[in-house]
């Protein structure tokens, strides 16, 4: 009798394990969402990480953004004036906002949150040089006082990328910039389910039923955010194959970056589209030390400018063609400052010439120690394809290899190459970085306190400072373009071609939105 | 055996201070910056030092490992430096999806292995020992994650029995059922107990081969035992040793193909952890996993070593 038993509950054990799996629709108001990286940081502040900015875009609302056109509109701004001496910009916010902790939004948390903000971010940093003070007169309005009149306050405001001015509460935004906040309460569209966070696992968000959404047509980052979702997660999945994996079962909705090699089965795959939300795309560069020899000369980085050809580049590194763009512009072509009229940069490698114009140079054979970062996938092409184009212009290249983290501490360092520092990586920036002279970090042009490779070039400077003080559309395309004519001239970095990195969704899902390169969760629908 | 028990667990704390201040100082010496990391692509050296000041990594080594040797003393593995979430919260939310994924392993290859291999040895040269072999051939020589891949392929998107990826918890009051937890799990024990199925049969097939030629199994089957009997209570039980060192072992090793596993199913473990701490040089998070994978290696062993006073009377400490 037990042995008849047994048998039969192993039956049926064997006949459950081997059924199929109950169908799991999702349901329609579900969400889940492959991010490109792992979400460690939460402080969009505190780190300029690009995750950490996506995040904080489902959570905070920002006083400006930026639409599909790159023209900045009033988000949590209602309307705004500026005084006729251009001295005095006041701002009033919409009614009803708040928080998701049930706190209405008030002038007082935005001073707070745009003075944490300004106190990391480059233009935010620009943005306070020209500001007297901030003024509350009531709980909706705020006022900005200059010392002198400024052509970047909306630039600024509306800036869509690291670090945004988001708006966070006044208590929370206290917190010093060098210090992450603790808590995460914003005023966007989905408010963080702390009590779900799973780091390295599960990020969850539910819909802020209490939002209150523009008008507008959604565009870009701008206008109304309608959230067609309960509940959006965040599922994370480092292996490329397990993300595919994931997306043809039905798993997941969307896997914000598939690795190139998948491409073409992605747009193969039933059930499958792929998408570009990002239309202005990224852009590869490659960085020199400015401090040490041999690019310590400017004519020695123009020639290793003009040993560079972007074609391989793209071939190299993305390895679809339709995905890659040459673009011989330090600003992605395409958006607003986009200029390929660079002089004696092609992007075409030209090792004859270069040849020559290391010898008129005088280069002395002093190797060009070149990183290469072995573990970051997205570039660790890039330096193969470097490290062949300047051996073929006539460098000697000390190729040194190592992990991304390395790298990152590496080039930090202003030593001699010898002694520990280097004189090239490469890398890879979103059009959204690249777009404006200002947030830029290759014009960073400070010398030692500058950004990595330390360039010292006051006329830089200087125009960067004439750039921000102008008003004028025209007149700051027109001195756009004469910073990157001294870019080019002293050679800064070399751009080494743009390229576009879809995203692959499932076939149900409409209403992604095009934006400067942030998979934004709202507008979307399941079908 | 009292004594024994204290000697090992004591001669632990020795072995614990070492690895500590080897890990340290590897971390601290090799190179990488996670100030630098965290600070990210716009960072200039100006807020890297900020950051190192605000880490603490501006001290000098020694008084760091003093602090954080202080720390650890009064049981604080410090804050994960990305995180801001002290690492024993960061190990307890991981720990779990790791057990059940080693655990389930040991055991699904040790319910398979010591069977398989018992009978192999039984039937020295018959088609259950070739078949054995060549699995064993197979188990070891094919990565894991091609295992995975190809099981994937097969249960997941082919047949689709089995989900993908993910991770359901058992425990909590948001806990999955023990189906749904089990289904979680099916595809990454099946993908880590190969390699371990293949060990442990080849061991318990080699040790009780051997057995099997020994006096006393004569002197058993002369007196008119059953082969079942002879086979468990005379040969298995007196190969048990070898196979119990083996397991031992395989548990040890279970470590590095938990990375694997959990990478490829994406189940948010200790491998994870480890693996985002080492890349991101999150400190204080590799070093409370050094400690915590030392002492579970420690106790393995120490339970190793009790088990063969059970499985061996002769052994006496």
């Amino acid at each position: 009798m037990k042995k008849r038993i047994f048998i039969a509950a192993a039956s049926v054990l064997s006949l459950s394990l081997l059924m199929p799996a109950m169908a799991q629709t999702p349901a329609n108001k579900v969400f889940r969402f492959v991010p490109h990286a792992n979400l460690t940081v939460l402080d969009p502040i505190w780190t300029t990480a690009y995750v950490t900015r996506n995040h904080a875009y489902m959570i905070y609302d920002t006083l400006f953004s930026e639409d599909a056109k790159g023209a900045i509109k009033p988000q949590m701004v209602d309307s705004y004036q500026v005084s006729k001496d251009e001295l005095t910009w006041t701002f009033k916010l919409r009614a009803g906002l708040e928080f998701h902790d049930g706190k209405p939004v008030t002038s007082t948390d935005v001073v707070a949150s745009l003075k944490r903000w300004a106190s990391r971010d480059a233009m935010g940093g620009i943005l306070t040089t020209f500001i007297g003070s901030f003024e509350t007169p009531d709980e909706k309005t705020f006022k900005i006082v200059l010392n002198q009149p400024c052509g970047i306050m909306l630039d600024s405001l509306g800036k869509a990328s690291s670090n945004v001015p988001f708006i966070m509460p006044a208590r929370i935004a206290a917190t010093p910039g060098t210090e992450q906040i603790k808590e995460h309460i914003g005023s966007g569209p989905f408010m963080f389910k702390a009590d779900e966070f799973k780091p390295g696992a599960l990020v969850v968000y539910t819909r802020n039923a209490k939002y209150k959404s523009r008008s507008e047509a959604p565009s870009g980052v701008a206008g109304g955010r309608p959230v067609n979702f309960d509940r959006v997660e965040w599922v994370i999945i480092r292996d490329p194959q397990t993300q595919f994996n994931a997306l043809k079962a039905g798993e997941v909705d969307m896997v914000e970056q598939p690795s190139f090699e998948q491409y073409e089965t992605l747009k193969k795959t039933e059930g499958i589209k792929v998408e570009d939300f990002s239309p202005a795309g990224l852009q590869f560069i490659m960085r020199f030390n400015h401090l040490h020899a041999p690019f310590n000369n400017p004519k020695i980085r123009q020639a290793a400018l003009v040993a560079m050809g972007q074609k391989d580049f793209i071939n190299t590194q993305v390895g679809v063609p339709e995905l890659g763009r040459l673009c011989r512009s330090m600003y992605p072509c395409g958006t607003a400052y986009g200029d390929e009229d660079t002089g004696y940069f092609t992007g075409i490698a030209n090792p004859v010439k270069a040849k020559q114009m290391l010898q008129e140079a005088g280069y002395d054979g002093t190797p060009v120690l070149l990183m290469r970062p072995t573990d970051l996938a997205s570039i660790a092409k890039l330096p193969l394809v470097a490290k062949q184009q300047l051996e073929a212009a006539g460098f000697k290249v000390d190729f040194q290899q190592m992990d991304w983290a390395t790298l990152l501490a590496r080039r930090a360092k202003k030593d001699a190459p010898a002694n520990g520092g280097w004189n090239v990586f490469l890398t890879a920036w979103t059009a959204g970085d690249i777009s404006n002279p200002l947030t830029i970090q290759m014009f960073n042009a400070k010398g030692q306190n500058g950004w990595f490779g330390w360039q010292d070039e006051p006329r830089l400077e200087y125009l960067k400072n004439r750039f921000a003080r102008t008003v004028d559309a025209k007149e700051k395309k027109k001195i756009a373009t004469e910073i990157q004519r001294v870019a080019f001239e002293t050679a800064t970095h070399a751009p080494l071609g743009q390229y576009q990195s879809p995203t692959a969704i499932r076939s149900n899902v409409s209403g992604l939105l095009q934006t400067p390169g942030i998979p934004v969760m709202w507008n979307i629908k399941k079908n | 055996m009292l004594s024994f028990l204290l000697r090992r667990i004591a001669a632990v704390l020795p072995v614990l201070l070492v690895v500590s201040l080897v890990v340290f100082l590897i971390l601290r010496l090799a190179p990488g910056d996670p100030a630098a990391a965290i600070a990210g692509n716009n960072a200039t050296n100006d807020d890297i030092a900020k950051i190192r000041t605000q880490l603490g990594l501006d001290s000098s080594i020694p008084v760091q490992y003093g602090i954080w040797m202080g720390r650890v003393l009064q049981g604080d593995l410090g804050y994960s430096f990305y995180l801001s979430k002290p690492v024993t919260e960061l190990i307890a939310q991981r720990i779990e999806p790791t057990l059940a994924l080693a655990l389930g392993t040991v055991l699904l290859a040790v319910l398979l292995a010591v069977p398989l291999g018992t009978l192999a040895a039984w039937r020295l040269g018959g088609w259950l020992d070739r078949l054995l072999s060549g699995f064993s051939v197979a188990g070891f020589s094919i990565p894991v994650f091609v295992i995975g891949y190809l099981l994937i392929y097969l249960f997941s998107i082919r047949l689709e029995w089995l989900p993908v990826q993910g991770y359901k918890s058992l425990l909590g009051p948001s806990g999955a059922g023990l189906w749904d937890w089990m289904r979680q799990l099916i595809l990454p024990w099946m993908t880590l107990a190969m390699v371990y199925v293949a060990l442990i049969a080849r061991v318990t097939r080699a040790s009780v081969s051997e057995a099997l030629t020994e006096d006393y199994i004569r002197t058993a089957r002369a007196k008119g035992l059953t082969e079942t009997a002879v086979l468990l209570r005379h040969a298995l039980a007196n190969a048990a040793v070898p196979i119990v060192t083996v397991i031992g072992i395989g548990v040890a090793l279970l470590i590095g193909g938990v990375v694997v596993t959990e990478t490829v199913y994406a189940i948010p473990g200790l491998g994870s952890l480890t693996v985002d701490a080492v890349l991101n040089r999150d400190f204080p998070v590799i070093q409370g996993l050094v400690l915590m994978f030392s002492v579970s290696y420690v106790m393995v062993n120490l339970l190793v070593d009790l088990s063969y006073l059970f499985l061996d009377p002769r052994i006496r400490y």
